[in-house]
């Protein structure tokens, strides 16, 4: 982490923009940039996952709703991939659009496909959670950067958490039609739970310096509060186990190449494309 | 999708029966914002949510995102009783050729200072 931190505004009590992040010169070691980059594909796809619902969703209401916790996690995926870029003279842009599937660091939940509305929502409850208790601590990294993003992000973060709360209690509640598909879609979703919560050799090295948080160590808090979440709407939380994961290692499920495909599709056709 | 708890008009919630055969569209909400402390809470439009707890959400989502409100409410539209339109004659004419009404009419008064 770099001195001249405070000459910018980069502090836990300013609302951090990715364009603070790109002009702050701040230089991550290769190791935070990678770490950077696991939470900025996260978002990013996640993203891009949820922008397909914006005219899908079952009113307009759902689709500013969908959409809004789209850029809120577009917005995250912009600061965490400027700052993890500056490890290595790169723009938010050239890892963005420019990166092949096998060197994009998110997890598998995000890279799931939509599927039905309630599968969506079984997503967002395991994604807006995960992110919860990740950023919620994050806020106190060494790294100040880290810690600044964290501290915005985890404020519509937790907006995402209620909202998806919200909907597992009207779908698991709702009509025997609803409830069935709440059922699929964290049937379906359960898998890739998993892996969110293993710790590799640059988590474990990261936390050790007080940067990063372990990912292990989420996992009670994430258990308690998808309990709580589940007991209210009369539901229960899968047992099956986990998918064998390796987003971490760039190894993906077969729904990413075409994500990116289409994600990327302008950038590469149009190389410096600006609207 | 049919939604989960469905509302009634009054915005109270019912639990679902399980059959649903047609969509039911969603109840309509008007969503009062408050700009800032202070200031009473102003019309800014209306919504659809299924029921109360949802429509404040959606009312977040859709009239507060620019760090316009402190405060929000929604009220069922069908609870909001209006006067006719057609009506407007009796209502609002009333004052008609009654100037002493418009604190205007009156003249001021000599030597009266800070009036």
């Amino acid at each position: 982490m770099s001195d001249n931190a405070s000459a910018t505004r980069i502090t836990r009590g300013n609302a951090l923009r990715p364009e603070d992040i790109a002009v702050s010169g701040l230089k991550p070691s290769d190791e935070v940039g990678q770490y950077a980059l696991r939470l900025g594909d996260d978002a990013l796809i996640l993203a891009q996952r949820l922008s397909w619902w914006i005219s899908r969703a079952p009113e307009l209401e759902e689709d500013v709703a969908l959409g809004n916790i789209g850029l809120d996690q577009l917005g995250h995926a912009r600061s965490f991939l400027t700052y993890a870029g500056h490890a290595w003279d790169k723009t938010e842009d050239d890892l963005a659009y420019f990166r092949r599937e096998p060197e994009f660091r998110s997890a598998h939940l995000f890279e799931q496909p939509n599927g039905d509305f309630a599968c969506t929502i079984a997503r967002q409850l395991v994604a807006s959670h995960f992110q919860h208790e990740l950023y919620s601590r994050l806020v106190d990294s060494a790294d100040e950067t880290l810690g600044a993003i964290a501290a915005k992000a985890v404020k519509e973060v937790d907006y995402h958490k209620d909202h998806s709360v919200q909907w597992l209690l009207r779908l698991g509640q709702g009509t025997e039609e609803s409830r069935r598909r709440m059922i699929d879609g964290v049937k379906l979703t359960w898998p890739y739970v998993e892996e969110l919560f293993e710790d590799d050799d640059l988590t474990t090295a990261l936390a050790e310096q007080g940067v990063a948080v372990l990912p292990s160590e989420l996992r009670e808090s994430f258990d308690a509060a998808i309990a709580a979440a589940f007991e209210q709407a009369d539901l229960t939380v899968p047992t099956d186990p986990g998918a064998s994961g390796g987003g971490r290692r760039g190894h993906h499920s077969e729904h990413l190449g075409f994500l990116l495909a289409e994600m990327q599709v302008l950038a590469r056709e149009y190389p410096g494309a600006s609207w | 999708m049919t939604g989960g708890s469905t509302t009634g008009d009054d915005g109270s919630k019912t639990k679902g029966t399980g059959v649903h055969e047609s969509r039911q569209p969603w109840p309509l909400w008007e969503v009062f914002v408050r700009s800032s402390r202070g200031l009473s809470h102003v019309h800014a439009g209306s919504l659809h949510a299924p029921d109360a707890d949802m429509a404040v959400r959606n009312a977040r989502d859709l009239y507060t995102r620019r760090n316009e409100g402190v405060s929000l409410w929604v009220v069922p539209s069908s609870a909001i009783i209006s006067s006719d339109p057609d009506a407007k004659g009796q209502y609002f004419e009333s004052a008609q050729g009654k100037d002493y009404r418009h604190a205007t009419y009156y003249t001021k008064s000599e030597g009266v200072k800070h009036l």
